[in-house]
């Protein structure tokens, strides 16, 4: 199989928060995925990767939750690539993938709960985990991306906003920072590659891996609402008029602080929060209903009917 | 001055004379400035032992001390308390009455792994981070954060049924830490929901909440996830002693009560 084709037809894993406050990101995703020719099998029966929570337990426990889903697409669907739209999901196929290729204390714990659970162990290299900012860059790329446009975001200022799971820490992400095309770790350019190619008009953000303070976003909401108003204000600086989001935690963090935000800090910030994917579809012509618009909090409509997106 | 060395110039350290003269110069005021002397003698050697046997801790021992997670840090930033580099010098030192001093803020790491990124020893700061606020729980310098009840809510639904839902945890977050559901920015939040109403969204909700996700066959994996966590907290239990705590802890309580007992008689 070639390169290309390798990412044509990948399985899916969406995790709980793509069916819960994520679901517009879920939405979007398989849209995007369906106008552009590319096919997605859900993982069969998946469960909770661990996201930033089981690893404060116990992070062999995280892995072992991560490599089941690794386990049942390779050994149970035969696949050799699964794709996470979420950042947190994403993050702990990578780190399962590092560990239980070098540490052998986390193997015995993967091997001996995967044979009490009833299923396959996950073997280090039976698949490539990768995003969904990976799964159109590769499998379509910018030049047949460009030759399907139909409502060019051309004009619309975005901030491309990756959050910290993406690209951190650098050691499970041995495919970046490899030069030429690969993706970068410290100045990511994926989505800013995408969306360029819909036509939009990205700004010189700062902020791009800055942290939301998701994981805290209800246990530490004073340190996430002032992380995110930084983030906001940043953006809004830049001359961005749309925040482009890749994760599920990060855009509703960003959400949720930006009216906790005005309430309590009394920072108010008017820029948009779409998903990448989002942007995207609308840009291949699909209606703000298909890529779920109207599940986000953050209200664009009326910014996108102004831009002749909706 | 090295940072680790900070606590010699806190003001309660610091010596200064508003009247003074020596060998007929006068030094008065902060030209008599001194720190006063000392001899530290409270070590806890078991500290770094104990920390690095909670999970995440386990490669403290690598650090060189050069500071480059508290440059990256993204808490440092908003108080400059926070300083992880601080923190291992403390911890490998075994000074813990100065860590203490800082109990209740080293569980607000966000986990963005900006310490993780630059470490150029693999030290895994962000991992100690969360093992020396664990430790701090377990030993019972402090309670539990709310952030180790999120992540304990979260977890024990994972463990349960094979998957979350948003809705269950949030909720079983705020009841736990005694909170309630209807603070201003959140009402804010549901009625901008509401106001689109996105009725697939509502139904959706509605049907996770009487309906919760579940991964399907899930029995098995829960029983040994459980027999593992339990393992583990006896590990831990264990390496940091605390059967002995409790029952030390147990004798004295009995000998006070003896006591109290023998002097009503």
């Amino acid at each position: 199989m070639s390169e290309k084709n390798k990412y044509q037809e990948v399985a899916y894993y969406p995790g709980c928060a793509l069916e819960g406050s994520g679901h517009a990101y879920n939405r979007s995703t398989k849209a995007l995925g369906k106008a552009l020719g590319l096919k997605l099998k859900e993982v069969d029966n998946w469960n909770c990767c661990g996201a930033m929570e089981v690893k404060n337990i116990d992070p062999k426990l995280q892995t072992y939750l991560s490599s089941r889903v690794m386990s049942i697409a390779a050994n149970d669907m035969g696949h050799e690539v699964v794709m996470a739209p979420c950042n947190g999901c994403y993050h702990n196929l990578k780190r399962a993938e590092y560990d239980m290729s070098k540490d052998t204390a986390t193997i015995d714990v993967v091997n001996k709960l995967s044979g009490k659970a009833g299923h396959k162990a996950y073997q280090a290299g039976q698949v490539e985990s990768i995003h969904a900012l990976d799964w159109i860059k590769k499998g379509v790329g910018e030049d047949a991306l460009k030759k399907k446009i139909r409502n060019s975001l051309e004009g619309i200022k975005v901030a491309n906003y990756y959050g910290c799971m993406y690209t951190r820490p650098r050691h499970i992400f041995p495919e970046k920072d490899q030069g030429g095309d690969s993706e970068s770790t410290s100045k990511p350019h994926y989505m800013d590659d995408l969306l360029a190619a819909a036509g939009a008009e990205n700004v010189d953000f700062p902020l791009k891996t800055a942290c939301c303070g998701g994981a805290h976003t209800l246990s530490d909401s004073e340190t996430s609402t002032r992380l995110v108003a930084n983030i906001l204000q940043a953006a809004e600086a830049a001359g961005a008029e749309v925040i482009a989001t890749e994760c599920p935690t990060c855009h509703s963090g960003l959400e949720m602080h930006q009216i906790r935000a005005e309430k309590t800090l009394g920072i108010k910030t008017s820029v948009k929060i779409l998903y990448f994917t989002q942007l995207l579809g609308l840009a291949l012509g699909l209606k703000p209903r298909k890529v779920g618009i109207q599940e986000n909090v953050s209200d664009s409509r009326a910014f996108l009917r102004e831009r002749g997106l909706a | 001055m090295p940072i680790h060395e900070k606590s010699l110039i806190r003001p309660e350290n610091i010596l200064s004379h508003e009247k003074l003269e020596v060998d007929g110069v006068d030094v008065s005021g902060h030209w008599s400035t001194f720190i006063q002397d000392r001899v530290v003698t409270d070590y806890n050697e078991n500290m770094e032992d104990e920390i690095a046997a909670l999970p995440g801790g386990e490669h403290i021992h690598r650090c060189w001390q050069c500071g480059s997670c508290t440059n990256a840090c993204t808490v440092n930033a908003l108080n400059p308390d926070f300083n992880p580099r601080y923190w291992i010098y403390l911890i490998r030192q075994g000074m813990e009455s100065e860590l203490l001093r800082d109990k209740d803020i080293i569980w607000q790491c966000v986990s963005c792994h900006k310490c993780t990124h630059v470490c150029p020893r693999d030290v895994v700061p962000e991992g100690v981070m969360k093992a020396t606020a664990h430790w701090l729980e377990l030993k019972g310098h402090r309670p539990k954060s709310h952030s180790m009840i999120f992540d304990e809510v979260f977890s024990e639904q994972v463990f349960e049924t094979g998957k979350i839902e948003d809705g269950r945890v949030i909720r079983g977050f705020f009841k736990r830490t005694g909170q309630a559901l209807t603070q201003d920015w959140m009402v804010e939040m549901v009625k901008k929901v509401v106001s689109k109403l996105p009725v697939s969204l509502m139904t959706r909700m509605g049907m996770s909440a009487l309906i919760r996700p579940r991964t399907r066959h899930w029995g098995p994996a829960r029983e040994a996830i459980r027999e593992y966590v339990d393992e583990q907290k006896q590990r831990e239990r264990a390496a940091l002693g605390l059967n002995e705590l409790v029952a030390q802890a147990a004798a004295e309580a009995r000998s006070a009560g003896a006591k109290q007992e023998s002097s009503h008689v």
